[in-house]
């Protein structure tokens, strides 16, 4: 299979078109081919399980999820860390593209590219990404879907390279731009916590392909798909930029 | 709730005394349609990653993954604030006590054979026998659980003591579905004994 690559993406273009408000009423439906549930459908006598005007009510149910969560997230509150005997192996590979289709980084010209309400915007590569201060967490990934699976990895806080770069932490989100084109925004209270963590490293080893080399984002406050792999930028915002999964119906908040 | 039954007479209104107050018979069908979309977005859900060797029926509600979430974690607000608003009226108006307690396992045991026996008379609505007493009490407990677990499950880092007790995630997920297909079987029984005593529906519709 073709795989959709390389390096000269360009990650400010990336966080750029990513960091534009989306516009609310033309995204598409999530709700596809929405069952109506018989007996629902009978109860009530009439069809409201599907059609757009469920779909916005269910939109303004999530944003109120949203909300609830944000206050049910305690900043220091550490999600469990497990023995090394825990850890899954092989470990699942989960994308929305095949794993052959998984971008392959050029580590040579690699840069992160900042963006956005930050004091130091040059751009980081990989040789001084790496010679941030790191550490290991074995933590458990959670996938929207309901599976899960023990890993390890190894990486630099998140609230420390905010810090380090001088970004505005009173600041609403942060953004990230993945090679693929994949994007995905947080909070920042959870972009702060102390196992939100800039991954180098999984297993021991340099991150692999498939699992977001050469740098994924992770925490194990947030289910799986908020964890993005191949950043190649990332935007400190006041405005919501969504997500590519986001988008398209899942939760935006979605902690853990 | 002896109240409802002084004011309706009062106003003249025929046949015997209430059976359902007011409250527990909306609360009863909000909890019914709140099950009814929490049980077929579960399954969309459960689809995403079966626990076990199977499916549910394609195209639950929702349509996909997403839409089932959505729907799942909409429904669990009205399933949850209905069921807290039947449970403290229930206890406050002492109707729990009243209508479920004492449950004698001897009256169990020979109420369940009556049952069984096609003997058991279902004249007076207003008692519960020995084995109403105990599905009704065990359907309560269940639905306990399934929103505990359901809670451990959504938040298993913010409410870890919680998904703790469940023995984990992973656990939680299978306590979870116990309680759902727990709850599946209580409905059509439920729904059976129903058709078999229609005045039994009656009385959850009109009140008495």
């Amino acid at each position: 299979m073709d795989k959709p690559r390389n390096t000269t993406v360009d990650a400010g273009l990336l966080i750029k078109d990513a960091a534009k408000l989306l516009p609310d009423p033309s995204r598409r439906l999530f709700l596809r081919n929405t069952a109506s549930l018989g007996a629902l459908a009978l109860l009530t006598g009439c069809d409201i399980v599907d059609g757009p005007s469920s779909e916005r009510a269910l939109r303004i149910v999530s944003n109120f999820n949203d909300w609830v969560q944000a206050r049910l997230f305690n900043p220091d509150r550490l999600a469990e860390t497990y023995p090394e005997s825990a850890i899954k192996t092989p470990f699942p590979f989960n994308a929305y593209y095949s794993e052959q289709e998984a971008p392959d980084v050029d580590e040579d010209t690699y840069k992160l590219v900042l963006d956005g309400l930050i004091d130091s915007k040059q751009p980081w590569t990989l040789d001084q990404l790496y010679a941030l201060p790191q550490e290991t967490q074995i933590t458990r990934l959670i996938c929207v879907e309901g599976w899960s699976a023990i890993g390890k990895w190894t990486g630099t806080r998140l609230g420390h390279f905010l810090r380090r770069v001088g970004a505005d932490l009173t600041a609403k989100y942060v953004h990230f731009a993945c090679a693929e084109g994949y994007s995905v925004s947080i909070d920042m209270p959870t972009a702060l916590h102390a196992q939100t963590q800039m991954t180098f490293k999984f297993g021991g080893e340099t991150l692999p392909v498939k699992y977001g080399f050469p740098m994924r984002i992770r925490m194990p406050t947030k289910l799986g798909f908020k964890n993005p792999k191949h950043v190649v930028g990332l935007a400190v915002l006041n405005n919501y930029t969504g997500g590519y999964w986001e988008d398209r119906g899942y939760n935006w908040f979605s902690g853990l | 709730m002896t109240d409802t039954t002084n004011i309706e007479t009062a106003r003249g209104i025929e046949a015997g005394p209430v059976i359902h107050p007011l409250y527990v018979r909306i609360t009863h069908w909000i909890n019914a349609l709140a099950m009814l979309v929490m049980i077929g977005s579960g399954w969309q859900i459960y689809n995403a990653s079966p626990l076990f060797g199977f499916t549910f029926p394609g195209n639950s509600l929702g349509g996909w993954l997403a839409g089932g979430l959505l729907w799942h974690f909409a429904a669990m607000w009205l399933l949850i604030v209905n069921g807290l608003v039947y449970l403290v009226l229930s206890l406050a108006t002492g109707r729990f006590r009243r209508k479920l307690l004492p449950i004698r396992p001897r009256e169990v045991v020979g109420d369940a054979k009556a049952a069984l026996t096609g003997k058991l008379r279902y004249d007076d609505l207003s008692r519960y026998n020995a084995v109403q007493k105990l599905v009704y009490v065990g359907i309560l407990l269940t639905g306990a659980v399934i929103v505990l677990s359901g809670l451990a499950i959504w938040k298993p880092v913010q409410f870890r003591p919680l998904a703790d007790l469940f023995g984990g995630f992973d656990a939680a997920r299978y306590v979870h579905f116990f309680a759902m297909a727990a709850i599946l079987v209580f409905l059509v029984v439920h729904v059976v004994m129903a058709m078999l005593v229609p005045k039994s529906l009656r009385a959850m519709i009109t009140g008495r």
